[in-house]
């Protein structure tokens, strides 16, 4: 379990996020939703030691994360999983050399190994055999979850996702959401996902926080979200023309 | 311009922290090695050669005086080759090489989530990225100077071949005189001294990138400019002490 108490992140005279408390459960995909600009990227920059809070602490499975040094966080960053919005696989390595970076540095298996984990790996996220591809070879889709590949590789035990579905076509972005759902599952990880897609929120969000203007607004799950009646949740909810008739029909 | 030299000496110390595993560091630093050493042999050639032979025909035209023995020509084009032409002119067509490569790919994995990718596995990102390319440069930069060092002689010799102001036994007689093993000392300390400006600075410029595709060009822009302006003052300083 991760646990966030009192976040506070200012930018120069800007505070981004003001004060945000959360707990994300294992086993469950935890979603923070909310507009451009609520805060949620940076959240989970500072979940994850990319951005230091300037006030407040995050814990995973009760060890402050945040007062821990480069050194000490180092155990705990060898279970994280984290896939980016633009994937981030590095260019200069093929998707094996990818998913094999966090193996050769943090592990003593052998080639064989490295490369038995990387082919499952890939297999798992539907690529097998794409092993000798470079990054810019590979469609949008196809870098997500090459990128899902390498987050996994060193079975995590958290799974952080910045927006999974943007630039993705619509039903690509299901075949990632439920890849993502099947593995938390399969892994028992807590995975935290960034995104404003409603088709995730509503197909995977066991667990949902709402942020509006860096505060926390709602907490709940995909089935309590449609009922609430938090005007700024349901404006951004129901935004779409789709999602209102959606709604209409509930 | 304090909060940036602070910043810089920061980035150089974490640069140089324990690796987390010395074998994926070594395989970079032989990588790096590879692109910039092999990878710029081709221009140092080609500047060194018609350096070399530009030269001795400049020093042939100044000294066209009885007086003075043309073989002095071969003694000023070495000496002048040596400690100034090969190692400066190399320190700057490196740089634009060299430096601007590293700036634009370390600021292309800065703007692309790649380094925030390293720092969440636990990997210390300068380490990995900016130590192999500290270490090849400060190797790979004195072996090209002493490479850009026999060409540039090579072309003055080919220079007296071709045009006939100085005959070739003249310029082998004032290259084999009076040669001083302390201009070559002179010249691999400013390699290596080069070879650590370039890698370092347009790494810290490449490293704090920060926007999108115009930032990775003024980053590198600017590591070439300063590498340049600092290649320069190392060097006045370097003759200035070692001569």
């Amino acid at each position: 379990m991760i646990e966030v108490k009192n976040i506070h992140k200012t930018f120069g005279e800007n505070d981004v996020l003001n004060g945000i408390s959360a707990a994300f459960k294992k086993g469950k995909n935890n979603l923070i939703i909310g507009g451009s600009g609520s805060g949620k990227t940076t959240l989970l920059k500072c979940i994850v030691g990319l951005h230091e809070p300037t006030k407040g602490n995050v814990f995973f499975d009760s060890q402050n994360f945040t007062d821990m040094s480069f050194e000490q966080r180092v155990p705990i960053r060898t279970h994280i999983g984290m896939l980016f919005q633009n994937s981030a696989l590095f260019d200069s390595m093929t998707v094996e050399e990818n998913i094999m970076f966090p193996l050769n540095l943090f592990t003593k298996q052998t080639h064989a190994e490295k490369l038995e984990r990387a082919n499952f790996c890939l297999e798992r996220v539907n690529l097998a055999g794409k092993n000798a591809l470079y990054p810019a070879e590979l469609s949008g889709g196809m870098k997500k979850r090459v990128g899902i590949a390498r987050a996994i590789s060193m079975q995590p035990k958290y799974l952080f996702v910045d927006e999974p579905n943007s630039g993705l076509d619509p039903k690509t972005s299901i075949l990632i959401d439920d890849l993502i759902n099947d593995l938390t599952e399969e892994y028992q990880m807590t995975t935290v996902i960034v995104t404003h897609d409603m088709n995730s929120v509503m197909g995977i969000g066991d667990h949902i926080i709402f942020l509006h203007n860096g505060e926390k607004w709602w907490e709940g799950s995909n089935k309590e979200i449609a009922k609430t009646d938090n005007q700024e949740l349901n404006d951004f909810v129901f935004a779409s023309k789709f999602m209102q008739a959606a709604k209409a029909k509930l | 311009m304090f909060y940036s030299l602070g910043k810089y000496i920061l980035l150089l110390r974490l640069s140089f922290r324990r690796p987390e595993k010395f074998s994926v560091y070594w395989a970079e630093v032989m990588r790096e090695m590879v692109s910039i050493g092999i990878g710029s042999l081709g221009i140092i050639a080609i500047i060194s050669l018609f350096i070399g032979a530009a030269t001795t025909i400049q020093v042939a035209f100044q000294l066209s005086s009885p007086l003075v023995p043309l073989s002095i020509a071969g003694k000023i084009a070495r000496d002048s080759t040596i400690l100034e032409f090969s190692p400066t002119i190399s320190a700057l067509v490196l740089a634009g090489r060299v430096g601007s490569s590293i700036a634009s790919q370390i600021g292309t994995m800065r703007v692309t989530e790649q380094i925030d990718a390293l720092e969440i596995m636990g990997v210390n990102a300068p380490g990995y990225l900016i130590s192999p390319k500290i270490i090849a440069s400060m190797t790979m930069v004195p072996l090209l100077v002493i490479t850009s060092i026999t060409l540039g002689i090579t072309g003055g010799y080919i220079a007296c071949l071709v045009s006939g102001d100085i005959s070739p036994d003249d310029y082998i007689a004032g290259v084999r005189d009076g040669f001083d093993g302390l201009t070559v000392q002179v010249a691999l300390v400013k390699a290596i001294v080069f070879g650590f400006l370039i890698s370092s600075i347009c790494a810290y410029q490449g490293f704090y990138t920060s926007g999108g595709a115009l930032e990775v060009g003024q980053s590198s822009t600017k590591g070439v400019v300063y590498s340049c302006v600092m290649i320069l003052f190392a060097d006045l300083v370097i003759t200035r002490i070692m001569l």
